[in-house]
């Protein structure tokens, strides 16, 4: 028993120098000098200032942009505070933040059935992507506040469309941070 | 459902396969101390960790003493990942200054990371420090696997030895499966991860200007609604890959972030979510044939792979299906599935994974003990809830967490061949040892600690309206699912949530923390006592009346058996939480 219980302590501080101190820090060094950017997160700057990282949705309600996913990340897209709505699929309260975000999004199409994905929140609340069904939704919007040609505006829409990865894992996806950055470079809203 | 949805179900389920055989021969290689091309590296390193700690690697333990040193080791590391989380404001590698953790918080953190179960109740981007997360959690996250492989080995020595008092050397086996296994799982991992964009840093948190600012109606508690603008976003950082790779390797789940596998830092592609899914039943897969090499049958082994394999297809099938499904709660929405959109319910899904990807994952963490989440399962329809809640009720033991899993299953066979043996009037016999009176005694305490911990304290938070029933998340039956759900996944170690319920509450810090001791310490010493007493017998020449536990049939009494003990055990509470549920919702009655 004693013996046991000298070497469990003894045992847990080699251990952990090993697999809390070294594993970690090897790891690092790898990752840090192979995928740099990768490892630090795809952060990007724009004009000198960090806007965002490419994994990491935004929140974006004005017209002239493509709007994300509602967010039940802190106040929205919190990306140090992730998590989802954990509504019940019978809650009143998701119900009535469902019908709420359907009439916004139905000022783009009146009477038209909103694209799933676009009025329900993600699990991490920091989903970076839409379905291209909800960017198509939103296609025409863009075109009128931009001053574009739809088809311009759908050929931006293609360029930052992922299909599935290895052409059968996952679903297709558009990344909506850089679609809209790409936006503000090809069409600004204020020139 | 689509085509591609179950091309990747079926993918995934291949690579599983075909990767068991390998690593499984590679296992019981390393275990049965046979050379493997790893010694050169690993065995000065375990030499090292033997003469620093004083263990003798030639020493054989009896069951007593193999349970005695794991219940030391948890107690000790408990105690560490304790202290560490309440001095980590005084301790480096914190760069968001984060205070000491709460002290019910802590215990039950430290109780939930021994014991591989990783249930958390708090946030951790703006809970624990770095050093925490790596020192503390990452460290358990190797060595409660590695524990949970060395006992599962235990028990298959029991089954193999014969008039054998011992049943292994609890320390070499820990050290052997650390080692050879799960370490050099994880360094592999973890930059493949990072090569798909999981990050691995020590940088403090990044501040990033929004694109378009934010603002935010927020009303006070005087019914005041004040408006703010939000000019920024936070960015939490840290070193994630490499407790990434091991939260999944070692089928643990505890998430470096809240939103844990949905986090685009921890899970970020279609690809890396593949390899997640497939780490979480690699090893336990692989124990399988393990366990036909070590007794010398592997057609056993194979017939153990196959029960799971048919509980696992039942699973995804059910949960996959249930979530393409319409919410016919839902007005002017469009949930079809076309080429542009999964459809479906896609609250608390991610658009990259969508509806295949969501259901799979919640089925193969539940399946194992891993409890990672990729989507949020409190949000998943009743019926496609309900899957997860029963595979973690069935034991865990559809592939299982690494190594409890299979313990977990060879109790079960245990049961099953008891009563092939009680069918047909003779002396159960399992693999030549006759099952007696002592074996069936400790599978069956075994088997009821489980729902015994589960119901009654399910029971007990339902009849107290301030602790148990005030931090529910939803109303209706969901809420019972709820509490359900959470002790459900406490006492089977499994950590993930339906996470509408707040739980950083006393009440459920403690209670809970006391779930996962129980289900994992007051079941591992009957089964460990089992293992001591199978190894002591005599070998029984197989006869006649031998039921062989190698063929089709024995896969369905497994499978039969399993789902009777769960489904009579369960089926009560079940019917007034996700059933109910589905039938209201079906009524168009919302809560």
């Amino acid at each position: 028993m004693m013996r046991n219980l000298r070497t469990a302590v003894l045992y847990t501080i080699v251990t952990t120098i090993l697999f809390g101190v070294a594993y970690p820090y090897a790891v690092t060094g790898v990752a840090q000098s192979l995928f740099r950017d990768r490892a630090n997160g795809q952060l990007i700057t724009r004009n000198g200032t960090l806007v965002g990282s490419r994994l990491l949705g935004q929140p974006f309600s004005a017209p002239g942009y493509f709007h994300s996913r509602p967010s039940a990340a802190g106040n929205g897209y919190d990306a140090a505070n992730s998590g989802g709505s954990n509504y019940a699929p019978t809650n009143k309260k998701l119900l009535d933040r469902i019908r709420a975000d359907v009439a916004t999004n139905q000022q783009d199409h009146p009477g038209a059935d909103v694209p799933v994905d676009l009025v329900t929140t993600s699990a991490s609340g920091l989903d970076p992507d839409i379905t291209p069904a909800a960017a198509e939704f939103q296609v025409d919007r863009i075109a009128r506040t931009r001053h574009l040609a739809p088809d311009v505006v759908r050929q931006l829409v293609a360029r930052h469309t992922a299909g599935r990865q290895l052409g059968f894992l996952g679903e297709p996806r558009v990344n909506v941070l850089e679609l809209n950055l790409d936006l503000d470079q090809q069409a600004p809203l204020h020139p | 459902m689509t085509a591609n949805g179950w091309f990747q179900i079926l993918a995934f389920f291949s690579v599983v396969t075909l990767l068991a055989k390998p690593l499984g021969v590679y296992m019981a290689r390393v275990f049965e101390r046979e050379y493997t091309f790893a010694d050169r590296v690993f065995r000065p390193l375990e030499r090292l960790i033997y003469r620093v700690s004083g263990i003798d690697e030639t020493h054989e333990m009896r069951w007593t003493e193999y349970s005695i040193a794991m219940l030391l080791f948890s107690l000790v590391t408990l105690l560490a990942t304790y202290a560490v989380q309440r001095l980590q404001a005084h301790l480096p590698l914190n760069p968001q200054h984060l205070p000491g953790v709460a002290p019910d918080l802590a215990i039950s953190t430290a109780a939930s990371f021994t014991t591989n179960t990783n249930w958390q109740s708090y946030v951790p981007e703006t809970t624990m420090s770095y050093l925490t997360q790596m020192l503390q959690l990452a460290y358990h996250n190797f060595f409660s696997a590695a524990v949970g492989i060395a006992l599962a080995i235990a028990f298959v020595r029991g089954i193999a030895r014969r008039e054998s008092k011992t049943i292994g050397n609890f320390w070499v086996d820990t050290t052997r499966a650390s080692l050879w296994v799960l370490l050099p799982g994880c360094l592999i991992f973890a930059i493949v991860l990072v090569s798909q964009g999981v990050i691995q840093n020590f940088r403090t948190y990044d501040q990033a200007t929004l694109v378009q600012p934010l603002s935010v109606t927020t009303t006070g508690t005087d019914g005041k609604a004040t408006t703010q603008t939000v000019t920024t976003q936070m960015i939490a950082q840290g070193p994630v890959a490499s407790q990434e790779a091991i939260k999944m390797l070692g089928t643990n789940g505890g998430g470096f972030f809240n939103a844990n596998s949905a986090h685009p830092f921890e899970n970020p592609t279609p690809l890396t979510n593949f390899l997640q899914m497939v780490s979480i039943f690699l090893i336990p897969g692989a124990l399988t044939v393990t366990l036909g090499r070590m007794v010398r049958s592997p057609g056993h082994g194979w017939a153990v792979f196959a029960a799971m394999g048919i509980l696992f297809f039942a699973g995804v099938a059910v949960a996959y299906y249930a979530e393409t499904q319409p919410n016919p709660l839902y007005h002017s929405v469009d949930q079809h599935v076309t080429a542009t959109q999964a459809g479906g319910n896609m609250e608390g899904k991610e658009v990259r994974f969508g509806i295949a990807n969501s259901a799979l994952f919640a089925t193969i963490t539940t399946d194992a003990s891993c409890g990672a989440v990729n989507s949020m399962h409190d949000s998943f329809m009743p019926l496609g809830g309900l899957v997860p809640l029963i595979n973690i009720m069935l034991g865990e033991v559809i592939f299982g967490g690494v190594g409890a899993g299979l313990y977990g299953m060879l109790i079960f066979v245990v049961v099953a061949v008891f009563i092939a043996g009680l069918m047909v009037g003779r002396t159960p016999e399992y693999l030549g040892k006759k099952i007696e009176s002592f074996d069936v005694k400790m599978a069956m305490l075994y088997v009821l600690i489980f729902p015994l911990c589960i119901l009654g304290l399910s029971a007990l938070a339902l009849m107290m309206p301030n602790l148990g029933l005030s931090a529910l998340g939803n109303s209706g039956p969901h809420g019972l699912s709820e509490i359900l759900y959470a002790y459900t996944s406490a006492t089977g170690n499994n950590g993930s949530a339906f996470a509408g319920l707040s739980a950083n509450t006393h009440w459920y810090n403690l209670s809970l923390g006391t779930a996962m001791l129980i289900g994992r310490f007051f079941m591992i010493v009957p089964m460990l006592a089992a293992a001591g007493n199978l190894a002591e017998k005599k070998l029984v020449p197989p006869s006649l009346g031998t039921f062989p536990v190698h063929t089709p049939l024995f896969t369905v009494l497994l499978v039969g058996v399993i789902l009777i003990v769960g489904a009579l055990t369960f089926f009560p509470a079940l019917s007034l939480g996700p059933i109910l549920e589905h039938l209201l919702m079906q009524a168009g009655k919302a809560f």
